[in-house]
């Protein structure tokens, strides 16, 4: 199998809708429930942060199961990855989450969309908005800021159930480290243990008017999450006057993705 | 589970779009026939969960497009759609 690292011509359409063959290199546990997937994928053209693609899995009986996941990874890693939540009663999540093997082959392509996607020479500020698994895309963005040296002001605010559940939550506090202009903040919804400093409630006006730079600095927005932490983050940020033309979201439903 | 749950946005039929289009499609235009709004289609409302995928508008929520699969063949009804604009 050929690997696509290395590849440098500019991710297009053309090639997102053939199925390709994707080669698993590495399986990681990130949080009790979700693990970050790393592939080898033969031909991948390369992608953009906070795009995402979609998996194909194909049982011995013929019947094929599809999901979308967005890319964990930033276009400068290389490798594709994915960081994947099991959903218990979940078809795909299960097997991806805890059984994939290293050499284990499946079917994936991409890259998909050009809407929710963040490039170094579009600016910032850059506001991103995550709730649970939604910080994947915006950990993509984030890896690109990195690996670019920029120094763009960039705030993420995610939220999550306890804190055992904020994902890459190592490597987030890692980046606010690095003292270049990204700040990191977070909110624990239902458990947050003995000496936690962020917020403890859902994502409201009030902390998003406490996290966000006022409407004026025109801040480049990435909410992604589940429908209704989506919608709620949303219109509480134009509802302070922030320009929903600067605003872009993507939701995910609960299977994680469509079926087909 | 209420049917907001079930409510994604443009973005989650993409892959599904660039196989009907074959050209990234989330950040194309879509002009809906019924009220006349202008989105991106990223932006628009999606559901998965019907019998094959339907767009909505954002503004008036009338379907702009459903698209079926069935065997080998991809069923698309686009007559809630007046224009597509994509970037070149």
């Amino acid at each position: 199998m050929s690997s696509a690292t290395g590849a440098t011509e500019a991710p297009g359409p053309r090639g997102a809708a053939t199925w390709r063959s994707a080669e698993l290199v590495e399986r990681r546990g990130e949080t009790p429930n979700a693990s970050t997937l790393t592939f080898d994928v033969s031909g991948w053209p390369g992608h953009h942060a906070g795009q995402h693609l979609d998996v194909r899995l194909t049982a011995e009986d013929g019947y094929q199961a599809q999901r979308s996941y967005s890319i964990a990874s930033a276009p400068e890693d290389g490798r594709v990855a994915l960081t994947v939540e099991r959903f218990e009663e979940g078809e795909v999540s299960p097997y991806l989450v805890d059984e994939m093997q290293p050499g284990d082959v499946l079917e994936l392509r991409g890259p998909i969309g050009g809407w929710f996607v963040w490039h170094i020479a579009d600016g910032g500020p850059l506001l991103l908005v995550a709730g649970g698994s939604g910080v994947v895309p915006l950990r993509a963005m984030l890896r690109h800021r990195h690996a670019n040296a920029s120094h763009v002001p960039a705030r993420l605010l995610v939220s999550a159930r306890r804190a055992e559940d904020l994902l890459y939550s190592a490597e987030l506090a890692e980046l606010a480290e690095a003292d270049d202009g990204f700040e990191l903040l977070a909110t624990l919804t239902r458990e947050a243990p003995a000496g936690w400093t962020g917020f403890t409630r859902r994502i409201d006006r009030e902390m998003l008017e406490e996290v966000a730079w006022s409407p004026r600095e025109l801040a480049r927005t990435f909410v992604c999450g589940p429908t209704a932490f989506v919608e709620a983050a949303a219109d509480a940020l134009v509802g302070l006057g922030h320009d929903p033309a600067l605003i872009k979201t993507e939701r995910f439903g609960p299977t994680g993705g469509s079926e087909t | 589970m209420n049917d907001d749950d079930l409510r994604l946005d443009g973005n989650a039929a993409a892959g599904l779009l660039t196989e009907v289009f074959a050209v990234e499609m989330t950040t194309a235009l879509g002009t809906c026939a019924h009220c006349g709004a202008t989105n991106a289609l990223g932006t628009v409302q999606v559901y998965v969960h019907a019998p094959g995928t339907v767009l909505r508008c954002p503004a008036c929520t009338n379907v702009l497009m459903t698209i079926v699969r069935s065997h080998e063949h991809l069923h698309v009804d686009l007559s809630g759609v007046r224009r597509v604009e994509i970037a070149g």
